[in-house]
This record gives C-alpha cells, sequence and structure tokens, in this order.
C-alpha cells in the first residue's frame, strides 16, 4: 500500500470505531437518562464529541502536508503552554522570559524542525533555553524565589513545546525503504499513547479496585494501568504494518511508549495536585485542557523518536 | 447606537481571544437583578473582561466606574468610555471635582443601570488587594437593596503589566462570588472588611 492508502485505511477504521462508539453512547442516552443530566453518559458522549474534532484536525494536518503537521502540534504547543503558565504562578520579573517562551523559543522550534535541523532544534530549549531564561528573569531584578520561578518558565518550555515537538519531528526521519511515510510514525504514536488514556479509563471504571497512588492521582487504579497498558500494547503490535517495525518490535515499542505515557499524566497530575487543580484548562469539553489530552503524549514523544532514530535510522 | 455595539462586541471578541477568559458563578448567577460587581484592579482591561463575561443580554445594563482624568485624555479613549460602554467617569481628585462620585453612581442606579466598580481606587501592582476606599461603603448604604457581587480577576495583570508593551497570551479567569448587602447599621470599617474579605476569598492562594 502507498502512504495515502495506508492513511484512508487507518483513519476509516479509527472512524468505524468512533462511529460505533457514538451510537452506542447515544442508545445509552436515550435509553437511560433522556431527558435528564447523567455523569458518567454525559461525559463519555462529551468524550466522544472531542475524539471527533481531535481525529479530524489530525487527519486535515497530515492531508495538507508537512506544514499542516507541524503547524498543528506547533498550536498544541502553544496552548499547552498557555494553560502550563496561567496555572503556575510566576511574576512581573519573569514578563520577558515569558515573552522569549512564547514569542521566540516556541516559533524558533518549530521552525528548525521543519527544516529539519536536528543538530539545533535538539539542543535549542534544554542548553539555550536554559541559558537564556534566567539571564532575561535576573534582568527583570526580582530575585523572590528567583531559582523556583526559573525552573517553572524552563518546565512548561521542556513538556509543552520541547517535548511536543518530537512529534512532528518523526517527519524528518530518513528510514531507508520507509520514505515519506513519517506521518504513519505520527499516527502510530498517537494511536497508541491515545488509546492507552481510553483502555486505562476502561479497565479502570469496569475492574478497578487498588488505587494505584490516590495522593497524586486519586482515580488510577492498578488494573486500569494494567489492563490499559496491555490492550494498547496489543493495538500497536496490531498496528505493525503501518510502521518499519515487525510485529514483535511494534509490541515493544508500543509497550516502552505506554509506560512513559502513563508517566506523562501521573506527574503531570502531581504538579495539577500540587497547584490544587483538576484540569489544566477547560479548551476540550469532558477533557479538561489541551494539555490534559496531551500530558502522555509529551513524556512519549521524546523516547519514542529516539529509539527509531537510534534502531532504524542509519 | 448599532456602531456602538458593533464596536463594544469587537471589543469583548478580541479580550476573549487573547484571554481565553472564563467565568465561573460561584453561590451566584448571572442574574437581571440591579448589581454593583466589584472587582480586584490590575489592568486597564479589567472592566472589559468582567463585562465580556456577562451575559449579552445584561451588558447593554451594566456600566463600568472608571477615573475620567484617564478616559477623557483623548478622542479615541473618550469614545470608548463613554460611547460604547457608557462609563460612569469620575474626577478622582477631590480638590478639582464638581460632582460627588457616590451621587453619580447612585443615578446610574437610579436609572435601573448595573455598575462595576473597582473598590481599590487604583491599579494594584503587587499581590493580593489594596485597602477598599471609603466610596463602595457610601454607595452600599445609600442603595441598601442592591446586590454587591464579588469579582476576582486572576492572571490579567501577568498578561501585561505596567510598563510592558507586548502581552504574553495566559489564559485569565474569573470568579464570580456571592452577593452582599449593606445591613442596616453597619459602620464603615465592617462593611468595607466584609467586602475585602469577600473578594479575596475568591482568590487563589498564593504559594
Amino acid at each position: 500500500m502507498n502512504l495515502s492508502e495506508t492513511l484512508v485505511a487507518v483513519f476509516g477504521g479509527v472512524f468505524a470505531v468512533l462511529a460505533a462508539a457514538s451510537l452506542v453512547g447515544a442508545v445509552l442516552k436515550f435509553r437511560l437518562a433522556p431527558a435528564t443530566p447523567h455523569a458518567v453518559i454525559d461525559n463519555l458522549n462529551a468524550r466522544l464529541k472531542a475524539w471527533w474534532v481531535m481525529i479530524g484536525l489530525i487527519a486535515l494536518a497530515i492531508w495538507a502536508g508537512d506544514g499542516g503537521v507541524i503547524g498543528l502540534f506547533a498550536f498544541i504547543s502553544f496552548q499547552c503552554l498557555r494553560e502550563f503558565v496561567s496555572l503556575t504562578h510566576t511574576r512581573r520579573g519573569d514578563h520577558r522570559a515569558l515573552l522569549w517562551s512564547f514569542f521566540v523559543l516556541l516559533p524558533l522550534q518549530y521552525y528548525l524542525i521543519a527544516i529539519g535541523w536536528y543538530g539545533l532544534f535538539s539542543i535549542l530549549i534544554p542548553v539555550y533555553g536554559f541559558l537564556l531564561l534566567p539571564i532575561s528573569a535576573a534582568l527583570g531584578s526580582d530575585t523572590t524565589r528567583f531559582l523556583e520561578r526559573a525552573a517553572k518558565v524552563q518546565w512548561g518550555l521542556m513538556i509543552c513545546v520541547y517535548c511536543l515537538s518530537h512529534v512532528p519531528a518523526l517527519l524528518t526521519l530518513q528510514i531507508p525503504g520507509y520514505e515519506g511515510k513519517g506521518a504513519l510514525l505520527i499516527v502510530f504514536l498517537v494511536l497508541v499513547v491515545q488509546s492507552s488514556d481510553v483502555f486505562q479509563y476502561v479497565w479502570g471504571k469496569l475492574c478497578g479496585r487498588h488505587k494505584l497512588n490516590p495522593a497524586v492521582s486519586p482515580s488510577k487504579t492498578v488494573e486500569g494501568l494494567l489492563g490499559g497498558v496491555a490492550s494498547s500494547t496489543a493495538v500497536g503490535a496490531a498496528m505493525w504494518w503501518i510502521t518499519p517495525f515487525s510485529p514483535l518490535q511494534a509490541a515493544a515499542v508500543a509497550l516502552v511508549v505506554n509506560v512513559l505515557g502513563f508517566f506523562g499524566g501521573f506527574v503531570l497530575s502531581a504538579i495539577k495536585r500540587d497547584r490544587g487543580v483538576k484540569d489544566w484548562g477547560s479548551l476540550i469539553e469532558g477533557h479538561g485542557g489541551m494539555l490534559d489530552r496531551v500530558d502522555s503524549i509529551s513524556f512519549s514523544a521524546p523516547v519514542f523518536f529516539h529509539i527509531v532514530r537510534y534502531w532504524w535510522v542509519p | 447606537m448599532g456602531l456602538e455595539r458593533l464596536t463594544g462586541s469587537a471589543l469583548c471578541g478580541f479580550a476573549k481571544l487573547i484571554t481565553g477568559v472564563r467565568a465561573t458563578w460561584r453561590d451566584n448567577a448571572p442574574d437581571a437583578r440591579q448589581r454593583v460587581y466589584f472587582a480586584n484592579h490590575r489592568s486597564h482591561g479589567d472592566f472589559l473582561l468582567i463585562w465580556a463575561s456577562l451575559p449579552p443580554a445584561l451588558r447593554q445594563s451594566t456600566r463600568p466606574v472608571a477615573g475620567a482624568d484617564y478616559w477623557l485624555t483623548d478622542r479615541l479613549r473618550r469614545y470608548i468610555a463613554e460611547r460604547v460602554f457608557r462609563g460612569v467617569l469620575i474626577d478622582r481628585s477631590a480638590a478639582s471635582r464638581q460632582a460627588d462620585p457616590v451621587a453619580q453612581m447612585s443615578a446610574a442606579l437610579a436609572a435601573g443601570d448595573s455598575l462595576i466598580v473597582f473598590p481599590e481606587g487604583t491599579r494594584n501592582l503587587g499581590d493580593g488587594l489594596l485597602p477598599f476606599k471609603s466610596g463602595i461603603y457610601h454607595l452600599a448604604r445609600a442603595n441598601p437593596a442592591v446586590e454587591f457581587v464579588p469579582v476576582w480577576i486572576e492572571n490579567l495583570g501577568r498578561v501585561m503589566p505596567k510598563g510592558s508593551y507586548v502581552p504574553v497570551p495566559l489564559l485569565c479567569s474569573l470568579s464570580f462570588g456571592g452577593a452582599l448587602q449593606w445591613q442596616a447599621g453597619e459602620a464603615k470599617t465592617d462593611f468595607l472588611a466584609r467586602a475585602r474579605t469577600a473578594l479575596l476569598d475568591l482568590a487563589p492562594a498564593l504559594d
């Protein structure tokens, strides 16, 4: 199959699953709570509606080409960084550092990916951003909790911009026999990680008994984690045919990506707990903010990128 | 009137786009009852965000109270303050003023409108709240039937702090708290303390 046939097959499959799920959601609503609000069913339907929009946007971006994918993730990074900085307390003296983050480092990172300059995009934020931001914050002449503030801006950029930008960076990898198909690696990563989130939710609701770590995330259970990771590892293995991996390799890669994705959500939950909030924002109905949706991708994307780059790029 | 409304909607749309503003009504709901919304003051855009967060039907009868010295300095500001938002403009210097600010605000209430006021009296450059000016007490005492609704504006002061010309696109949120009214015989310091506490209760914890 060539790229566009594969994309049609994959997205056709995903849309079919979504259509079936939406049908179930509509039937549940009609049978159980036609006129009255029902917390679980309404939340399910809101999530499904948001899924349609999100999968639709990714499909559109891939259809538009590399520029579309890079543009979409640049926007996702921008929205996540807004949510992150809005919730973490920064002071007036950080204003210049924030301007650098939003208007220079974020666009520059995505520009470097667009031109495929791996050597610079892999160190722009962790090295140059790391040095530049505290310099400009210090020039703001406010030393109150300086180290903590510098760390917050740095962390926001790392999670929201640096890590997430490794998704479109998959387009720059030159894999022999897989030329021009980088978009399928993105589809693989996003489907594996997001299905893990869905399966964890479903397994947790069905047979979640043992709380995993209530201090950090009250809804996560051991059963949800194991069932979710196992299910989406199987999804990853079943998708081997759109990747350069063998089925066994696809399962192994999916397992690594899932475990990291889980810890992405876990770490960002800890930050949310510390800030005393449940969601990063309210952009997506039923899902909270953008960062609530991509927290698992941000942790898995760089590692996925480096696994592919180390073993599959000569 | 058409152009003013259009300008008002455009400004609201712009403010919402930049700040993604989200309003939470705690212990309260948007209501056509006559109200005085009182809020913390960190930015010139504060009243615009409150105005934008009200249902469109309430906006037309809700007027911001603002300093005449700032809003009457040029034609554009004068147009926005007087025509678009129908602001109640107050001369803040006691020496030169001709009209009594409390009488001006009471007249607007008597005409059936609601008000947006900033009882700190000036923009606050730090965290928390400055002490309230006494105007809000005199207003409440003169209009004991009117509800006073506290509104905490979060983050707008960080979007464009004083002295900077480029906004950081942070998300802002507004919390509307439960209404309070002046109780017969309540002393000035008691009422001001009560109003200030009600507003501070809406602020997120500072770490």
